[in-house]
């Protein structure tokens, strides 16, 4: 296995680790601002790479079709806040679970019925298409190597949002203190609406650029919206730090995995069993390594919340 | 001197900065009632969470009856024979009041592992709980949601969830807490009895029912015992006095 | 309002008198979709014991269905196929015997169960809904990939197992034999949840530090909760699997595991009868609103968001209100 090989798998690891980041920054942030768990955080991933999927087709614009998946998602994603989610803060986690379950089924077959069942496909844009050479004669492909640098864009704004502006501020009291807020006359359900359609925006950016490497398609959004709560899990519930760091972790995991494991496994036995016991087992890994983490953190990496 | 039926020696607690326990050594005799008091933020919830196992000491022991049980969790010691009441009240809020009682006799009885018979026809555990609701007066509300409860009747409720566990020592964060004088003044009265079954440490604001019921008094100022006495000698003390007495004359 | 007891009697009693009308009548396929019914009423009975009584929200109750599932499929394939099961030293002969199936069904998922929660109870809350939901999908992806077994394609049975002395493809018989065992396990459910171990199991799930400063461990409670939970939804997972003869990947899916919470919640969190009401009214949806519209899940979604929102008991608490503190 040459180096070469290595460093691409890396690669691949960042970036789909750093697009777990997008979808597990913005569960992470709802959950620590407002205490909600929102298993329909994938279906916003998933109207964000429809919108993308529409005005690219339309206008033929790749920078139109980001903008209109983070536009959709946050758009959506506020009206839910203001009919349903707002409701569900107050209840348990249980009825949190089964609302955005709910909301899930809704959002899902909704879009089956608007687009229809086939896939759709949004094209990586000419100006994005094709390999760079990095140092040391590496091939990569540019639109995967931009992903990883606007994952890490989105990742210094955020933190830039959080520690220095007014309403991180405001984002980091409600973590602590609802009354606080509500005290220092901040409107806590606008800021509640905004914190819920900015984590909508980010999934359905992720859904809009990850969606131009895979297809498309209704039920897109949940496997990904597992892996970011494995992602926040482990990180530790609330913490932006420990979303990232487990977003690597899992990606990480998860690529390594798929491609090294098989590889370990042609040692012992016949290359057909390795390749699908291999892959089961790197599958599974990262919810192996979920288990472990919790085993010895019960609450995450950077989780405080006991 | 008897030996103490509970015992803490040297228990300290850090958090971050803060010492929250200094090397606190006190003890419950039996027959008596210790009260510990102090200003907020003294280190008294903290303490009471080490006796009773919530809380693991930096360094330190407690002994119930005579044992090591440090590195004894919650229900352990609960088993050795500590009762303890909460200072906000911990009741299963969907369940009666006699269910709340029955749960006490199912510890009491340490046979939880039962899977047929109802638990309400259990002759044995209904009589444990029975009996413990009519010794606080709640005889009458037994089928009650606990929700419907008054404040008061909840705290009664929490004192007779504790009998029911027939311990060898009380442990009762602020039982006054939030009652009327009407309810203090029968509360105080049903402790003054109670002592004689088995000794309380007694943590309390209510200054007229320490004063009334205490044997003696720890006074706990940040985490430290600054002094351990009889009433009259803390109502001595110049330390305490200056201390926290002070503060409220 | 509605005595529960009567509530409960007239729901099991509904679906016998309903079966035998479309016995009569000679629609089998109706009496399919009651067992359905019945079935998916038993798994969401087993979920309710650890949700509605245990307050464990578990969103991975697929693994056990799934087990059970598989329990069922690699029993018969090594039945059919007249090829002995090798475990290492051990050698299993298959079988078609529905009993035994049963019996295996029910040790792997407590087996398995007994596993999954002593590392999930470490945890509480949102981690305890997620480790659950990581340990269905570490299974689906097992079942994917275990091509011995069908991988994801999944594996057939030809012929139903057997049951002595009935015969087990005529529909009605086999309804009666899941209707049977939903009634026992009730039963089962109902005297638990009175008993000690239920009065310690709903105060744990309430306060917790309660429990624990009576002397008892809330942690052991919620555990043997699970492990009951799990091998009664095993139990329905093997007869699943019997009733479609056929097991694949999906029944370890995290979809799955979500729709059995919804059935719970549907009829109504930790009540007798709520996991059959709401098997009822999901299967009579998917084939009423199926037949209507390719997208009756929207109607599903909508439906289960204004029982959140609007009727937290759910259809037995609407028409049965919970009352507090009799035998």
């Amino acid at each position: 296995m040459s180096t070469i090989l290595i460093i691409e798998q890396i690669l691949n690891g960042l970036q789909f680790g750093i697009m777990l980041f997008l979808m597990a920054a913005g569960l992470t942030l709802i959950f620590g601002v407002m205490g909600l768990i929102n298993l329909a955080h994938g279906s916003l991933y998933m109207i964000g790479a429809f919108a993308a999927a529409a005005v690219a087709g339309a206008t033929g614009s790749f920078l139109l079709a980001l903008a209109a998946a983070m536009a959709a998602a946050a758009l959506i994603g506020a009206i839910v806040e203001m009919t349903v989610i707002r409701r569900l803060y107050a209840t348990d986690h249980l009825d949190q679970v089964l609302a955005t379950f709910a909301l899930i089924l809704i959002f899902s077959e909704g879009t089956r019925w608007i687009f229809g069942s086939l896939p759709l496909y949004l094209n990586i844009p000419s100006w994005l298409a094709g390999p760079v050479t990095l140092p040391g004669g590496i091939q990569y492909p540019l639109y995967r190597l931009t992903l990883i640098a606007v994952g890490l864009l989105v990742w210094l704004g955020l933190w830039w949002l959080i520690e220095r502006t007014r309403l991180g501020i405001q984002i980091r009291a409600g973590e602590n203190d609802r009354e606080m807020i509500a005290a220092l006359g901040i409107n806590i359900s606008k800021l509640y609406t905004l914190v819920f359609a900015l984590g909508a925006a980010l999934a359905g950016l992720a859904g809009a650029l990850v969606g131009t490497i895979q297809s498309v398609q209704v039920g897109m959004g949940e496997p990904v919206l597992i892996l970011a709560f494995v992602v926040i899990v482990i990180g530790g519930i609330g913490s932006i730090k420990g979303a990232f760091v487990g977003a690597l972790l899992v990606g990480l995991t998860s690529t390594l995995g798929g491609v090294f494991l098989p590889e370990l496994f042609k040692l012992f036995t016949d290359p057909a069993t390795a390749q699908s016991a291999g892959a089961s087992l790197a599958s599974m890994s990262i919810y192996i390594l979920m288990s472990l983490v919790l085993i010895w953190r019960p609450t995450g990496l950077f989780g405080a919340r006991a | 001197m008897t030996e103490p039926v509970l015992a803490t020696r040297d228990l300290t607690k850090s958090f971050g900065a803060l010492k929250a326990s200094d090397g606190i050594s006190i003890d419950l005799r039996p027959g008596e009632i210790h009260a510990i008091i102090g200003p907020n933020g003294a280190g008294k919830s903290t303490l009471i969470h080490q006796i009773c196992g919530g809380l693991r000491p930096d360094s330190g022991t407690v002994h119930l009856l005579g044992r090591d049980v440090t590195a004894e969790g919650i229900a352990a010691r609960a088993r050795l024979g500590l009762g303890r009441t909460f200072q906000i009240s911990a009741l299963a809020m969907e369940d009666s009041v006699l269910q709340n009682a029955m749960l006490g006799a199912l510890g009491h009885s340490g046979r939880p592992w039962r899977f047929w018979r109802p638990a309400l026809r259990d002759p044995d555990l209904r009589a444990r709980a029975e009996d413990s609701l009519h010794r606080v007066g709640l005889a009458d509300h037994m089928h009650k949601r606990t929700a419907n409860l008054s404040h008061g009747q909840r705290r009664q409720l929490e004192v007779a969830v504790a009998l029911t566990l027939d311990p060898k020592a009380f442990i009762m964060d602020e039982p006054m807490a939030g009652l009327g004088a009407e309810g203090s003044a029968l509360l105080t009265r049903f402790l003054d009895e109670l002592r004689a079954q088995a000794p309380i440490l007694l943590v309390e604001h209510d200054m007229d029912a320490v004063f009334a019921l205490a044997d003696r008094i720890s006074v706990l100022v940040y985490g430290r015992v600054i002094a351990t006495g009889t009433v009259d000698e803390i109502r001595a003390s110049a330390e305490v006095r200056e201390a926290y007495l002070g503060e409220e004359a | 309002m509605i005595r529960e007891r009567y509530l409960n009697l007239a729901v099991l009693a509904g679906l016998l008198a309903l079966a035998l009308w479309a016995l009569a009548g000679d629609q089998p396929f109706t009496i399919t979709l009651l067992t359905k019914v019945v079935i998916l009423g038993l798994a969401a009975a087993g979920l309710n014991i650890a949700l509605g009584i245990g307050g464990l929200v578990s969103l991975g109750h697929a693994v056990f269905f799934g087990l059970g599932g598989y329990a069922m499929g690699i029993l018969a394939f090594h039945a059919q196929n007249f090829a002995p099961l090798e475990l290492g030293p051990l050698s299993i002969a298959g079988t078609k015997s529905m009993p035994v199936i049963w019996l295996a069904a029910i040790a792997v998922s407590a087996a398995v169960a007994v596993v999954i929660g002593l590392l999930s109870l470490r945890t509480s809350g949102v981690y305890f809904i997620m480790i659950t939901l990581a340990f269905g999908q570490m299974f689906y992806y097992f079942a994917i990939s275990w091509s011995v077994y069908g991988g994801e394609d999944g594996l057939s049975i030809y012929v139903r197992n057997g049951f002595p002395g009935l015969n087990t493809l005529d529909p009605i018989q086999f309804f009666g034999i899941c209707l049977a065992i939903l009634c026992l396990v009730l039963l089962l459910s109902d005297r638990l949840a009175r008993s000690p171990f239920g009065l310690a199991l709903n105060a744990a799930r309430q306060v917790p530090v309660r429990v624990e400063t009576v002397g008892l461990s809330p942690t052991r409670l919620k555990l043997l909760a699970f492990v009951i939970s799990g091998a009664i939804t095993g139990l329905a997972g093997a007869l699943y699997a019997d009733l479609n003869r056929f097991v694949s990947p999906t029944m370890f899916s995290w979809q799955l595991s979500g729709e059995l919470m919804v059935l719970v919640i549907l009829g109504g969190v930790g009540r007798l009868i709520g996991p059959v009401v709401g098997a009822a009214i999901f299967v009579a949806l998917e084939h009423l609103l199926g037949g209507l519209t390719e997208f009756w899940h929207i109607w599903l979604g909508v439906i289960l968001l204004l029982i959140v929102l609007f009727a937290r008991g759910g259809v037995v608490g609407l028409i049965s209100p919970r009352r507090v503190g009799h035998d």
